[in-house]
């Protein structure tokens, strides 16, 4: 069955609100907010009163990476210096605890940076390929709506986005 | 004197224009700022060269003084690189929207001065065939380094730091590299497709971007914190008069932030100058950062008090001679040159009249910094001097070999800097117009709604659009 890509471009967030709100309220039968990608040059601080949270499983990646740097880097420490045990200590402590936290206090930083970071790129998508609809006015100064659906309704959405005063649109058929 | 904020009414469009522009075509000045840093490292690969060839005899370093310039330096562009990725990350939590147009090249100066401050460790090595030894790596006899040693935790932690800090700048940097890759040509384009990571603005994107900044911002914090505290433990955990010092972790701190603002101050105003960023690197945002190296410098003031009053009143006689000697001794002008930039120049900032004045403020934050090189200078050399044992007592003044080093650190870092604010955006697009927007959501609805429709798109009224396969 043939998918449909449209996308309008807005000129302000105000008008692709609107659109929105107007699609979140079922002004098109069968198609939902779920369905809407909004593409902006910037974050719109309240976008997720318009979109609804869809919340973000980044912050776990750093509680992850974090957990698992201080415990990794204690007992990379206290595996290297058990090797200390075929030596004479002369009565001082083979894992040291002072400096240890000191230095699973940094693993624990790095790690936590990195899986942030790896957890934003799979989350984030990034490194795929871009979507056939992309336009460069979006990185300008225009906001984009996208939508995915079925031909019976492309007719419909086009009407909404020209009521709420869109300045082009775009389209793309998927197979 | 513009003395004017950032222009809330500044359209979108004008700030990518204004800032891809700057990437193309900076001043003369550029040019000549970099043909200078490329002679200043070339006086330092001669000596370096020289140092190699003949071995550490001609650097003068010797004991006592096994320390000199080169472990000062070290500590200076370890301190310097602390208030650009500290401070951006400080304000962003706060949301202090003045860092927009500043944060990207100060962070930047956090990746280049570590990047200069990891050549001294191994320059003062010596045999720099043997630089991995400072890495914690396992011998072929199993024998790890020691982990209690401060000069251990330091591998760690600038590592740690260096890595955080260049991938905090780089993510940074994702929405505006997309911004270049969609105008650039040629090869620029091809290094900004592959630095975006197919970024789109989509709202996906953006709710993890912001999620992750927010989240690395506060691993960074506590991170810039720990390195230069684990810096001072290379003193401060040695039994040296001058070094076992309580206070001195929040004072290399604080020596840290300051000198870091005082270089911000500087490359802002040369920013400002080369690549004609008057409209978005404007005086009041300079006024702040005034005010922030103001205060920093009163913290650091008084830590300094602190420790000279913790040295008078500790009753350890070889501190309490060496902190005579530094007052009176054959070090003298340089520490009382180091109190005078360091706290009473300071206060220039105090003038809103010198605040405003930038020709004033770039020789302050110069000065500034000279002060807090002197600092760095005045903690490594005199202790050496002037240790336990009298019989050792001896006055050091760096060879020629040490100097043209530390000069061509500055070169090192120049060039690096602007090579960096050539090639990719010095000031953050995205955020500037996140910072535009806010004003004017909050000032003018209207103007708002209608600011981004340009000349020739079509106007609501008349808008009969067909569907575009562009991009298709």
């Amino acid at each position: 069955m043939k998918r449909y890509y449209v996308m309008g471009l807005f000129s302000n967030f105000e008008e692709a609100f609107s659109t929105i709100s107007e699609i979140r309220q079922h002004a098109i039968p069968g198609v939902s907010v779920d369905d809407v990608t909004l593409k902006s040059p910037i974050e719109h601080p309240e976008i997720e009163e318009i979109l609804g949270d869809r919340g973000s499983p980044v912050p776990k990646f750093s509680l992850f990476g974090a957990i698992f740097g201080a415990i990794f880097g204690f007992l990379f420490l206290a595996s290297a210096q058990a090797n200390f045990l075929t030596q004479p200590q002369g009565g001082k402590a083979i894992i040291t605890l002072p400096s240890n936290i000191v230095l699973s206090y940094e693993m624990l930083i790095l790690f936590g940076v990195l899986s942030t970071v790896i957890g934003f790129m799979v989350n984030a998508r990034l490194m795929t390929k871009r979507h056939p609809l992309y336009s460069e006015k979006v990185s300008l100064d225009q906001i984009g709506v996208m939508l995915e659906l079925d031909e019976k309704n492309v007719d419909s959405l086009k009407e909404l986005f020209k009521k709420h005063k869109v300045l082009e649109i775009r389209e793309e058929v998927s197979l | 004197m513009q003395t004017k904020d950032i222009n809330e009414n500044i359209a979108w469009a004008k700030i990518n224009e204004d800032v891809l522009r700057s990437m193309e075509n900076p001043r003369m000045g550029y040019w000549v700022a970099l043909a200078a840093c490329v002679a200043m490292i070339l006086c330092a690969v001669l000596a370096e060269i020289y140092q190699y060839q003949v071995g550490m005899g001609p650097s003068d370093l010797n004991w006592p003084h096994m320390w000199d310039l080169y472990i000062a330096t070290f500590v200076f562009w370890i301190g310097m690189s602390h208030s650009g990725t500290l401070l951006s990350a400080i304000l962003h939590i706060i949301q202090a929207d003045w860092r927009k147009p500043i944060y990207r090249f100060a962070e930047a100066m956090t990746l280049f001065s570590l990047m200069t401050a990891g050549l001294f460790p191994i320059i003062h090595l010596g045999r720099v065939w043997n630089m991995y030894w400072v890495l914690p790596y396992v011998s072929d006899r199993g024998i790890w380094p020691n982990f209690r040693s401060p000069l251990v935790w330091d591998a760690f932690a600038i590592t740690t730091y260096m890595t955080s800090s260049a991938l905090f700048l780089f993510i940074g940097m994702i929405p505006d590299l997309a911004i270049c890759r969609d105008n650039a040509r040629g090869w620029r384009q091809k290094l900004y497709t592959v630095l975006s990571m197919g970024w789109q603005g989509d709202d996906r994107q953006w709710r993890h971007f912001r999620r992750l900044y927010l989240m690395m911002a506060c691993f960074l914090i506590p991170l810039a914190v720990s390195v230069h505290s684990i810096v001072s433990a290379d003193f401060a955990m040695s039994i040296m008069p001058g070094w076992h010092v309580t206070s001195f972790p929040p004072y290399f701190v604080a020596g840290a932030l300051y000198s870091g603002c005082a270089a911000i101050i500087t490359l802002f105003i040369l920013l400002r100058y080369f690549f004609r960023f008057d409209e978005y690197m404007t005086i009041p945002i300079m006024e702040k950062t005034c005010k922030l190296t103001f205060a920093i410098a009163m913290v650091w003031t008084y830590l300094n008090l602190v420790e000279f009053a913790a040295t008078w009143y500790g009753h350890d006689l070889v501190a309490k001679e060496l902190l005579m000697q530094k007052f009176i001794g054959p070090y003298a002008p340089f520490f009382w040159a180091m109190l005078f930039l360091g706290s009473v120049l300071p206060f220039t900032f105090a003038f809103e009249k010198l605040r405003r004045h930038l020709p004033t403020m770039f020789v302050v934050s110069l000065f500034l910094n000279l002060g807090m090189w002197l600092e760095r200078w005045m903690i490594v050399t005199p202790t050496l001097s002037l240790s336990h044992m009298p019989f050792a007592w001896d006055v050091m003044w760096p060879s020629m070999i040490q100097w043209a080093i530390v000069f061509g650190s500055f070169g090192w870092f120049g060039m690096l800097f602007l090579i960096f604010v050539k090639v990719f955006p010095a000031v953050s697009m995205y955020e500037v117009k996140e910072m535009v927007f806010h004003r004017r959501h909050y000032h003018n609805d209207e103007l708002e709604s209608k600011s981004h429709r340009r000349e020739g798109d079509r106007q609501p009224a008349d808008a009969d659009p067909s569907p575009s396969r562009e991009g298709a």
